[in-house]
């Protein structure tokens, strides 16, 4: 029988390779443009209810299937009419993105989503993910693009503010570190002092060390070591002082953190933010007020503040915000006061480089199963913009990728000319 | 104590949250047949662990005011996390951290309904600790290895899913799809088996499972409780037909019935889906990646056969687990150390390897929130991400932290259980990675940097101060590597 010392000392294959960590990282991210373009996903989780974000106030169908959750007309606030004159206000707690939409650098663009909707959270999660409706797994759109970047990737391209790493920025050789909270992204040892850093030069090495027969041991390693290669800059990133004041919220902590980040140069090319508490299948609210209303305030407040730090700072041009869902809810409202899954949501684009405005078109809510703008029998709303042919705008036009070849397909055609 | 009963070790680590250094002395010499009998007909071992909590010689808790683990959610996942550091019954707790991922139900929302105290006892109620029926928890215990189809119905009927999910408001008007979705789409047989006009049948099924306040009293009163209530007047009693038979005739058709046997539509449906064979194979997937491996993609004869068990045994767990544990793929030395570790589970192990003498499992709390598991709180219904989903840097961080806390609070005890093996740094590195620690194997280039660390900083001496300063830096560098995080 093996023995548990020869199993541990001898019984593994292995070599180790040395990795060339670069003397100086913040050279890479200048040569990979620091305060260049950046962008900014806003993942709203858990399914928005876009028909009480975007108010097609003057459909009597919107009415008559959200008795109880529909908002008043006269509460809406006020963006005009979409190409087809179907006139639309935003959810009245929406008073931030409004500010912004009237400076023209708000796009919202209407039934965004694709064919065979899913109305499970997390298929439809992982399909706006991956950008692949027939096979969503595997590695992200953002991940994709990040994998396109010049070796060496510096180790903050992607900065992820949540806690789990989000399909779209997994990467299949770049590691997006998790940072929900830079305060806290420090590390610590039993030691101090010149033992400390002995223990920190160990871990260092030992997580270099590459198992060719344990990939997943490596894996770990990867993320050891993109910890350790980004704790100094982090830190770096919490001595910002905000040029205004952020909610207390961990939403808008992240954005807060975002800020600092792209103030002081970082050269992070994709940052993730969500929020969520979008599941609303229950007491959404009466009359624009109530919990769907703290949603939409948490949502647009921080936005607002974040839009505001960065043009105090002069950075607006360099940051795109883009905002999705995983999919819009029923039109027709449940029992509870509440609505369940449904199809076709509302993307939006917010930077200094966005052009304003409505794109898209509304959908007609009447529910006779033959109106085309719906489907399921009339009971949810069918998308009219692929969401890839939005990713594709901000591949091309913003991020300078190629879509074509990042998206599996070419959807340039049907882009929104959002930037 | 040499540490040679290797596939005993396996066990230990899969069914239960590693062995203590009493547990390696209990089963040094066992079977391992014996080792899994024993935890798996937990039942044969006192249920006492509750009463342990403040005696000395165990992990302690902290208590702020009076400790109150039925109202108050941080003391439920204190005492939790006590029970798995010390319960007799380890596989009860590790099969209710299961069902708690699999049935993933978030205390937040229920207390944004209902406030903290009934939050707390709708999630974690002890039975008989205060009025009501148990908390969500207790139901995962109870049907840690029952029967699932039950099981199904008790959480159909679970004050917490029932706020979770929005069953309460389900009504024979509009119903509510929530519950209905979920309960085919994540605890059943999964996406791709079903239509949307099965949504909308099964949502009409639920109609009138509602919740009521059984004493009428105020939310904040310990003694209020909510139960589960069926709501004749709000069942819709017309038929509901589905895609898939619920029937074992074939009939796809719940039978229109009077408000009063309602009820029954809910049983006839949780019947089929718990009997189907996509349900059979979706939950052997999930026990291959629990038990077996994360490494690898499930076995379709490992699914077939565990399946059939399952079928077989009428939905019982106790003999389909009994069946994985005691399998070739269970016991193949390939699969040692191919699943990652929990949070939950990469905590309870190091505090039973490291020690707790002095130590709370409140110091726990953050740490497991920033590994990105609070226990309670799973991020949505689908529960945690699993496997490599755990590793962001962020989690790492906080485990390699967690483990640096450990170490500094535990540094004299693991200090003196080192006192002998201090003469060479060889000597005492040999100790932590083969009798004290029990990771997965390191290779020699990193076993030469924890080398290369104990010589750091000067010449050997084995003197007090420098075995208290370098054995805290080497048990945190051993629990805090890659090595470590797989069980």
């Amino acid at each position: 029988m093996i023995t548990r010392r020869e199993f541990i000392r001898d019984g593994v294959a292995a070599f180790t390779v040395s990795f060339a960590a670069p003397a100086f990282l913040s050279d890479i991210a200048r040569a990979q443009g620091a305060r260049g373009r950046n962008l900014v996903v806003v993942y709203l989780s858990g399914g928005n209810d876009a028909l009480n974000t975007v108010v097609p106030y003057q459909d009597a169908f919107y009415y008559s299937r959200r008795p109880a959750i529909a908002i008043p007309a006269g509460q809406v606030l006020q963006i005009g009419s979409d190409s087809t004159g179907k006139t639309l206000g935003l959810h009245p707690r929406l008073t931030g993105l409004h500010e912004i939409f009237n400076q023209g650098r708000l796009a919202l663009v209407q039934r965004t989503g694709y064919l065979n909707s899913s109305r499970s959270h997390f298929q439809g999660t992982d399909i706006w993910g991956t950008a692949d409706p027939s096979s969503p797994t595997g590695v992200g759109w953002l991940g994709r693009y990040l994998d396109t970047l010049p070796a060496p990737v510096d180790a903050l391209a992607g900065w992820n503010s949540t806690r789990e790493t989000p399909r779209a920025l997994i990467a299949r050789t770049v590691g997006v570190p998790a940072i929900p909270d830079a305060r806290t992204y420090s590390l610590s040892s039993p030691n101090s002092g010149t033992e400390a850093l002995n223990e920190r030069v160990a871990a260092t090495q030992i997580a270099s060390h590459v198992p060719v027969d344990r990939p997943h041991l490596s894996l770990v390693n990867g993320s050891i070591r993109g910890a350790l290669d980004t704790l100094d800059r982090v830190a770096l990133v919490n001595t910002y002082t905000p040029t205004v004041t952020y909610p207390n919220n961990g939403y808008a902590l992240a954005l807060r953190t975002v800020a600092g980040a792209i103030v002081r140069g970082i050269g992070t090319k994709v940052f993730w933010v969500q929020t969520g508490g979008f599941d609303t299948h229950a007491n959404e609210g009466a009359a624009g007020g109530g919990a769907y209303a703290n949603l939409m305030g948490t949502f647009s407040d921080g936005l607002l503040a974040f839009y505001n730090d960065l043009r105090n700072q002069g950075l607006l041009n360099d940051t795109l915000i883009l905002q999705f869902s995983e999919f819009g809810r029923r039109i027709s409202e449940n029992g509870s006061q509440g609505t369940d899954h449904g199809a076709a949501g509302a993307m939006m684009a917010i930077g200094g480089a966005v052009r304003g405005g409505i794109y898209g078109t509304a959908a007609s809510l009447d529910p006779n199963p033959a109106n085309p703008t719906l489907e399921n029998g009339g009971a949810d709303v069918r998308y009219e913009t692929d969401f890839r042919a939005v990713y594709s705008k901000v591949l091309d036009s913003w991020l300078g990728a190629d879509s074509v070849s990042l998206l599996g397909g070419n959807f340039r055609q049907a882009a929104p000319a959002i930037i | 104590m040499a540490r040679e009963n290797w596939q005993v070790e396996h066990v230990l680590r899969r069914a239960a949250f590693g062995p203590t250094a009493t547990d390696l002395a209990t089963f040094g010499e066992a079977s391992v047949s014996t080792v899994i009998n024993y935890l798996v007909d937990y039942e044969k071992q006192p249920d006492d662990v509750d009463s342990k909590i403040g005696q000395s010689d165990h992990v302690s808790v902290t208590t702020r005011g009076q400790f109150s683990p039925n109202t108050n959610i941080d003391d439920a996942r204190q005492r939790w996390l006590f029970r798995m550091v010390h319960s007799q019954r380890p596989l009860q707790e590790k099969m209710a951290l299961f069902w708690h991922n699999h049935f993933a139900t978030a205390y937040s929302k229920i207390a944004g309904a209902f406030r903290a105290v009934q939050g707390t006892k709708m999630m974690a109620l002890k039975p008989g600790d205060l009025p009501g029926p148990p908390g969500q928890i207790e139901l995962f215990r109870k049907f840690a290895l029952g029967n699932f189809r039950n099981l199904l119905i008790e959480v159909a009927r679970d004050p917490a899913m029932l706020v979770w999910l929005d069953g309460r408001q389900n009504v024979r008007t509009r119903p509510q799809e929530n519950f209905a979705r979920e309960i085919m789409e994540l605890f059943t047989w999964g996406v791709g088996n079903y239509t949307e006009q099965d949504v909308y049948a099964a949502a009409r099924v639920f109609t009138g499972w509602n919740l009521r306040n059984a004493t009428g009293g105020v939310a904040t009163d310990p003694s209020t409780y909510y139960e589960f209530a069926y709501n004749a007047g709000q069942h819709d009693t017309t038929a509901k037909t589905f895609t898939f038979p619920i029937y074992s005739d074939g009939n796809r058709t719940i039978p229109a019935r009077s408000a009063a046997d309602g009820m029954q539509d809910g049983m006839d449906f949780i019947t089929a889906l718990a009997q189907h064979p996509q349900t059979a194979r979706r939950l052997a997937r999930k026990l291959w990646n629990f038990f077996v491996s994360e490494l690898e993609a499930p076995d379709p004869a490992f699914v077939e056969s565990v399946a059939s068990e399952y079928l077989r045994n009428g939905t019982e767990m106790k003999p389909v687990v009994r069946y994985i544990l005691q399998s070739e793929w269970f016991s193949n030395p390939d699969r040692w150390y191919s699943r990652y570790s929990w949070p939950t589970e990469f905590v309870v192990r190091a505090v039973r390897e490291i020690g707790w003498a002095g130590f709370s499992v409140d110091a726990a709390r953050t740490p497991l929130t920033n590994m990105g598991q609070t226990l309670f709180e799973p991020p949505d219904v689908n529960g945690w991400e699993l496997g490599a989903g755990w590793f962001s840097t962020g989690a790492m961080l906080a485990r390699m932290n967690f483990a640096a806390t450990l170490a500094a609070n535990q540094r004299f005890n693991v200090s003196r259980s080192a006192t002998s093996y201090r003469t060479t740094p060889e000597t005492l590195l040999d100790f932590f990675l083969f009798e004290r620690l029990s990771p997965s194997p390191f290779d020699s280039q990193p076993y030469n940097e924890l080398l290369t660390y104990l010589r750091a900083g000067g010449s050997w001496t084995g003197s007090d101060a420098q075995a208290n300063t370098k054995t805290a830096g080497l048990v945190r560098l051993i629990v805090g590597a890659a090595e470590y995080q797989l069980i």
